[in-house]
C-alpha cells in the first residue's frame, strides 16, 4: 500500500485493523502526533489529509492510501520552526507539550478553513461570505483539541498573533452572556 | 479489534454484492464504527469502505438537493447552496462533534452512527442493545443524557446526530439500495423507536446501503433554526436540541416546522406541536401551550426529568424569537 507522508512517498504492507495514528508512530516512526484518548475526543493525534484535519486514531490506516498526510513534522523543524510553532514557543501555548502538535496542526487546518469561508456554529449569519476570527470562533473552531494543562490562554494568544484576530466583535455566545 | 478484511467498493453494485454476505459493515469515515470495533461492540468481519461512491452534491428536478451519502459533514456544512437555502441543515451540522471529526464523517455514516450511552459502551453493564435480553442498566442509572420521549421499559437511549434532527425538520428523504431495487424511505420514519427490540435503529433491511439524502425545496432559509443545550459550550452531545421554523402571515402561523434532539431512539418530529400551531395565532402562550402538548407524553428518568421543561422552555423561545424576526423571505 502507498502512502504519502510529508512529501515522500512510503510503501508498506500491514493489517487494516491499523489506525493512521498507529501507522505514523509505529510503523514511520513519526511521534508527533500523540495518542490521548485513542477514541477522538482529545485531539491530541491530529493530522493533516489533503490540507484537512482529521483525527488519526479514529483514521483506519488503509482508507487514507495515495493521500497527501501531513504531521507535524511536515510543518516545521528545529531551526526552521513553522511561524505558528514559533508562536507557541513565544506565548507559552503549552506546559507538558503533549496536545501541542495536535493544536498546531489543528490550527494549521482552521486557518484554512476560514480562507475558503466555512462557517461555524458560533457565526451570526452561516450564509454570510467570510468569517472574522474573534475569539469566539476561534475557541469554538479549536473546541476538538483539549489540554490538560489548561494552557488554553497562551494557545488562543499564539493562534492570533499568526493568523490574525480580525475583529474583537462578539459573537452569538459573548452577546448571550 | 477483531481481524476483519477491507475492501473498497468501486460501484453501488458491487458494495452491494458485498454488503449480502453475512457479517459485513458498510464503512464511511469510521468515526463511530471504528470506536465501537475497538471496543468489539461491532465485530464485522468484512469492511466495505463506500466513501467513493456517491460524493456529489446535486440539484434535484423538484428544485431541492441531493446530497450524496459519501458527501463529508464539513462539505455539506460548507456547500453554498445548502447555507442559503437550508440553513438549518449547515446549523446542525456544525452544532456536532469537532473540526476533525466532521472532516471524516459521512452523510450517511452520521444517519447511522450509534447511541452514545454509557451503558452502550460499557461491556460490565447490562445493555439490550449490545446484548438483546440482557437488561438495561441506564434506566436505573446515570441517565441524564437519556429520553424522555417514546422510550422502552427495555432502553432509554437517544439518537445523538444533531444533523438528523434538522433534516427531519427538513422533511428529508433518504435514498436506499438494495438487492432487490431502490426506495426512499422519510427521514422520520428511517430511525426506530426502542420498543422491545432496541437493537434494530433503523428500517434498513440486511445489506442495504444509503446512497444519498434528498432535500425537498421547502428550505425556510431566513425562518429557521437550530440551537443545542449542552453541558458545555462546544463538542458535547445535545441535552436537549431544536431544529424550528415558522411561517408567519397577518399573526397567524401559516407553516411550522419543529423537530428535536437529545430526546429520543430517534429525531424526534414534534407533530403534535405542529398541528396545534398551524392556523392559529403566533403568540407567546400558543407557542407554549403547543410546547406542552408536545411533551404531554414525555417521562422523566431519576436524572433527566429537567429535560421536559428545558425542551418546552427552548421550544417557546425559539418559536417567540422566529416570529420576531422582520424581513422574512
Amino acid at each position: 500500500m502507498h502512502f504519502v507522508v510529508n512529501g515522500g512517498g512510503v510503501d508498506l504492507e500491514f493489517d487494516p485493523r491499523t489506525s493512521l495514528l498507529d501507522l505514523l508512530r509505529e510503523r514511520l516512526q513519526l511521534f508527533g502526533a500523540k495518542k490521548g484518548c485513542n477514541q477522538g475526543a482529545c485531539g491530541a493525534c491530529t493530522v493533516l489529509v489533503d490540507g484537512e484535519r482529521i483525527n488519526s486514531c479514529l483514521a483506519l490506516a488503509v482508507q487514507y492510501q495515495d493521500r497527501e498526510i501531513t504531521t507535524i513534522e511536515g510543518l516545521g523543524a528545529p531551526g526552521t520552526l513553522h511561524p505558528l510553532q514559533a508562536a507557541f514557543v513565544e506565548h507559552d501555548g503549552f506546559q507538558c507539550g503533549y496536545c501541542t502538535p495536535g493544536q498546531i496542526c489543528s490550527a494549521v487546518a482552521m486557518a484554512e478553513e476560514l480562507k475558503r469561508g466555512v462557517p461555524s456554529y458560533v457565526s451570526d449569519d452561516v450564509t454570510a461570505a467570510d468569517f472574522a476570527l474573534t475569539r469566539d470562533e476561534l475557541r469554538e473552531r479549536m473546541s476538538g483539541n483539549l489540554c490538560r494543562c489548561g494552557a488554553y490562554n497562551g494557545i488562543v494568544e499564539a493562534i492570533e498573533e499568526t493568523f490574525g484576530i480580525t475583529s474583537t466583535g462578539s459573537g452569538k455566545r459573548e452577546a448571550a452572556e | 479489534m477483531n481481524p476483519f478484511t477491507y475492501e473498497r467498493a468501486s460501484d453501488p453494485q458491487a458494495a452491494l454484492a458485498l454488503g449480502a454476505r453475512a457479517g459485513t459493515k458498510y464503512l464511511g469515515g469510521g468515526t463511530n464504527l471504528v470506536d465501537l470495533m475497538r471496543e468489539t461492540i461491532e465485530r464485522p468481519n468484512l469492511l466495505v469502505d463506500v466513501t467513493g461512491l456517491s460524493c456529489a452534491i446535486e440539484e434535484t428536478e423538484e428544485d431541492g438537493l441531493r446530497i450524496g451519502a459519501g458527501v463529508k459533514n464539513t462539505a455539506v456544512a460548507a456547500d453554498r447552496r445548502v447555507r442559503d437555502r437550508y440553513p438549518m441543515l449547515a446549523q446542525a451540522i456544525l452544532a456536532g462533534a469537532s473540526a476533525q471529526i466532521r472532516n471524516m464523517a459521512t452523510m450517511g455514516g452520521n444517519l447511522l452512527q450509534r447511541t452514545r450511552c454509557t451503558y452502550f459502551y460499557d461491556d460490565a453493564a447490562r445493555c439490550n442493545k449490545r446484548n438483546p435480553g440482557a437488561g438495561c442498566d441506564a434506566v436505573e442509572g446515570f441517565n441524564r443524557y437519556h429520553a424522555i420521549l417514546g422510550a422502552s421499559s427495555a432502553c432509554v437511549a437517544t439518537h445523538p446526530s444533531d444533523m438528523a434532527v434538522a433534516l427531519a425538520a427538513l422533511d428529508a428523504v433518504v435514498a436506499v439500495e438494495g438487492q432487490t431495487g431502490r426506495r426512499e424511505v422519510p427521514l422520520t420514519d428511517f430511525h426506530r423507536l426502542p420498543s422491545e427490540t432496541p437493537q434494530i435503529e433503523t428500517v434498513l433491511e440486511p445489506g442495504e446501503l444509503i446512497t444519498a439524502v434528498t432535500l425537498p425545496p421547502e428550505g425556510f432559509a431566513g425562518r429557521s433554526s437550530y440551537r443545542k443545550v449542552r453541558d458545555r459550550a462546544s463538542y458535547a452531545f445535545a441535552l436537549v436540541s431544536v431544529a424550528a421554523a415558522l411561517e408567519v402571515e397577518d399573526g397567524t402561523v401559516k407553516k411550522v416546522r419543529i423537530a428535536l434532539g437529545g430526546v429520543a431512539h430517534k429525531p424526534w418530529r414534534a407533530t403534535t406541536a405542529e398541528a396545534a400551531l398551524k392556523g392559529g395565532p403566533a403568540t407567546e402562550p400558543a407557542f407554549r401551550a403547543a410546547a406542552e402538548a408536545e411533551l404531554a407524553s414525555a417521562r422523566g428518568l431519576s436524572h433527566n426529568v429537567f429535560k421536559i421543561d428545558l425542551a418546552r422552555r427552548v421550544v417557546t423561545d425559539m418559536l417567540v424569537k422566529l416570529s420576531a424576526q422582520k424581513g422574512v423571505i
